[in-house]
């Protein structure tokens, strides 16, 4: 197995770094020798990594290749076992997660209107009431819940629900927008719409990092590629040239749609 | 033996009457138990939701304490507030015993660690639930309980019913504090415990069945209030 | 915000009629009998009627009104046990004790009376044959008057109650009429002040098997809590209240408080 050892990224560890200046980005991501290890099992080993801090970064890989767990660790949700991060060369915690915002695969509404859920996240920084609603309705045409500012956030369906869950992401004007799986087995428009908004983000100098197990929806989206298997980083590169012409075996296998164990 | 459809039908008949004297009676139980219910949410809801969000250290043991004081027997909790409350106890200048305040803190005392208790294993739930939201959204912890006893306002209207309950229905430690007092403390279960003494056990029963139905009436009320959440999705 | 604001106002709201201003009352501590007997129902409106001052009763056992009343929770004492309450005044607690009127005890029992009591008039002899038969017997337990006068029956008839205490002697540890609640229901005898027992409403075959014996004679007391050992005894309202009672106006008072024709407390302050 092409996995036995950890493999190095077949980029060089400056990623898609181009200036010195670039590593100071809040999108910079930096991380080495990270480890999670639960009850005795390595659920995510990766020796080093280091992400272009704007393009859209998606990460690909198996069931259970640690894709949620990866983007929790480097949001700082859970503490690796041993291991370091860092985001523009600030060390990972609650200062680097001010700057982000992620969208969970199944989405946790308040159970509170539609515009209360934004205003919950809005309330956090100052601005007058009129300027919080202007801002309020702003981010709900965005993701085209305008119209349904005053339902229950729970009663919208699977999509709205994660358009809502999108539109409260974004109320905090991250630097980085973590998604996980957050199209899985939702409707084609909503699929349609949150795509649009990750890409319209990301041009706005947001870094994306999109966790799929959708390999169409990864070429649609990716600037570049990270691949888990078995919690490792089997490989890491461009879009174009991961898909071209995958590296590694489990890759390759994913890419044709054969089954990866 | 006395028949129960003469104790209902003197229930009623005081009702249908206006009965001045049971309705001042009525008035104080509620009063009583409302306030104490309030203070208690009040202290309650925050206690349940800070022990839901702070992980600290002995917390384990401070849960198992709040749970055991919803265990304490009314009469202890209550000759507890009269030592304290009596002239010759450490707040006997405040001459607060015998009066209705002395009733509304012996059953704050009792009912808060209900509503503490309650609350957090309600809110426990939806804890799990927002929790890495929360932190990602980097809520601080005041705003993550606040948040937590809004959204989990139907289970804790529920809470809030167990407490209600347990006030009003309780006799030991208000009729120690409250000593019964006619037109001053004298509540709905003081009142059947009198009347009860006096061997006239239809009235007692009639009193009985008042506050029964007032106990399924607020249950019914805080039904149809649930029924109404679950339609907005919001329970 | 308005919904703050709102909730302050009704929270405002509640607090102020449980704090709402108060008539000139006093606190007299008591005994279960004479507030059963509907004594307190009779006498105070009329007292209030008349000063305007509002009474109110705390009534419980004469041992814990005592002590109650040793704890300054009291203005005025209205007990019935004279040696409990020349100890209470002598002691400091009181300033001087008063007597006020008397009823008597009656022994209760089932008419089918297994112990063979019924038209006696010697209620020691009573005590011995319901402890030879061992016929049920319940005691207020509860160190109140009624329960002092009753132990010292038991003394002079020379039995030990204690020996017997779960067997058939039966001590309640409950008021008076909580206590010929229980009679009724295990059919035991007990000893009840007369009051109490004619404005009992839970009498089922009970009647009175012994009365009359001047042993059994019940007086009660009034005593001013002595505000020299406790400030907050309002004591011109206090002794104004015992004036009253003790007074020839009172007395009568006292004594046309009928109940199915038949006098409950008989006046006999001395002036």
């Amino acid at each position: 197995m092409p996995d036995a050892a950890p493999l190095m990224p077949r980029k060089t560890s400056d990623g898609g770094s181009k200036t010195p200046r670039d590593r100071l980005l809040p999108g910079a991501l930096r991380l080495e020798r990270l480890a999670l290890q639960v009850a005795g099992r390595l659920l995510v080993n990766i020796e080093k990594l280091t992400l272009d801090p704007r393009s859209v970064t998606v990460i690909m890989g198996p069931n259970g290749a640690g894709k949620s767990l990866f983007l929790r660790l480097v949001h700082g949700l859970i503490p690796p076992t041993q291991g370091w991060i860092s985001w523009g060369e600030v060390a990972c915690g609650e200062a680097t997660r001010s700057t982000q915002a992620m969208v969970f695969q199944k989405p946790v509404l308040l159970r509170r209107s539609v515009a209360a859920n934004i205003d919950f996240v809005l309330r956090r920084r100052a601005g007058t009431k009129a300027e919080r609603r202007a801002r309020c309705d702003e981010l709900l045409t965005r993701v085209g819940l305008a119209g349904q500012a005053q339902q229950p956030a729970r009663l919208l369906s699977g999509g709205e629900q994660q358009r809502l869950a999108l539109a409260r992401a974004l109320a905090t004007r991250p630097k980085v927008l973590l998604l996980d799986e957050p199209t899985a087995s939702l409707d084609p428009a909503s699929v349609q719409m949150i795509e649009q908004i990750v890409l319209a983000s990301s041009a706005e100098q947001t870094k994306v990092i999109f966790v799929t197990h959708d390999v169409g929806q990864a070429r649609r989206l990716a600037g570049d590629v990270a691949f888990l298997h078995h919690g490792q980083l089997v490989e890491y590169g461009p879009a174009t040239a991961f898909f071209a012409n995958p590296s590694s075996e489990a890759a390759k296998a994913y890419l044709s749609g054969r089954i990866v164990l | 033996m006395q028949d129960f459809a003469g104790a209902f039908g003197l229930a009623f008949g005081l009702i249908a009457s206006g009965d001045a004297d049971l309705f001042e009676i009525v008035g104080l139980s509620m009063r009583v138990s409302l306030m104490a219910l309030l203070l208690s949410c009040l202290i309650g809801f925050p206690i349940g939701a800070l022990l839901v969000v702070r992980k600290f250290f002995g917390r384990g043991i401070v849960i198992a304490l709040v749970n055991s004081m919803m265990g304490f027997p009314p009469v202890v909790i209550g000759l507890l507030i009269y030592l304290v409350l009596s002239r010759a106890g450490p707040m006997g200048w405040l001459g607060l015993l015998y009066s209705p305040t002395a009733m509304i803190i012996a059953q704050t005392v009792l009912i808060a660690p209900i509503v503490a208790a309650l609350s957090r294993q309600v809110l426990e739930a939806l804890q799990a639930e927002y929790d890495e939201q929360f932190r990602s959204l980097g809520i601080s912890r005041g705003r993550a309980m606040l948040a937590l006893i809004v959204d989990g306002r139907y289970g804790l209207v529920t809470v809030a019913l167990a407490g209600f309950g347990r006030a009003v229905a309780e006799v030991g430690a208000v009729i120690i504090v409250g000593g019964n007092i006619e037109h001053l403390t004298r509540v709905m279960t003081t009142a059947i415990a009198l009347e009860t003494s006096k061997g006239d056990l239809g009235m007692a029963l009639a009193l009985g069945i008042i506050l029964m139905s007032i106990a399924i009436s607020v249950n019914l009320g805080a039904g149809a209030l649930r029924a109404i959440a679950e339609r907005q999705a919001y329970a | 915000m308005k919904r703050t604001t709102l909730f302050g106002a009704a929270l405002l709201s509640i607090l102020a009629t449980v704090a709402s201003a108060e008539d000139p009352s006093i606190l007299v501590q008591s005994t279960t009998s004479t507030q059963n007997s509907g004594f307190y129902d009779y006498i105070l409106p009329i007292y209030k009627s008349e000063t305007g001052v509002t009474v109110n009763v705390v009534a419980v056992g004469t041992g814990q009104a005592i002590k109650n009343a040793q704890n300054c929770d009291a203005d005025v004492l209205l007990v019935h046990a004279k040696a409990a309450e020349k100890k209470f005044v002598d002691e400091g607690f009181g300033v001087a004790r008063s007597d006020l009127m008397y009823n008597d005890f009656v022994i209760v029992g089932p008419a089918a009376d297994p112990a063979g009591i019924a038209g006696g008039k010697d209620a020691v002899a009573a005590f011995k044959a319901i402890a030879e038969k061992k016929a049920l017997f319940a005691s207020r337990g509860d160190d109140s008057g009624t329960n002092k006068a009753e132990l010292k029956l038991w003394d002079k008839a020379g039995i030990d109650i204690k020996a017997a205490s779960g067997d058939w002697y039966r001590a309640t540890g409950s008021g008076m009429g909580a206590t010929l609640n229980a009679s009724v229901g295990m059919g035991a005898y007990t000893i009840s002040d007369r009051a109490t027992w004619i404005s009992f409403g839970n009498k089922g075959d009970y009647l009175i098997e012994v009365e009359g014996d001047p042993v059994l004679f019940n007086q009660y007391g009034i005593i001013l809590v002595n505000p020299e050992k406790c400030p907050s005894v309002k004591a011109d309202l206090g002794q104004q209240f015992i004036d009253w009672l003790i007074s020839p106006h009172g007395q009568e008072l006292i004594a046309a408080n009928k109940l199915d024709g038949k006098q409950l407390f008989f006046p006999n302050a001395k002036p």
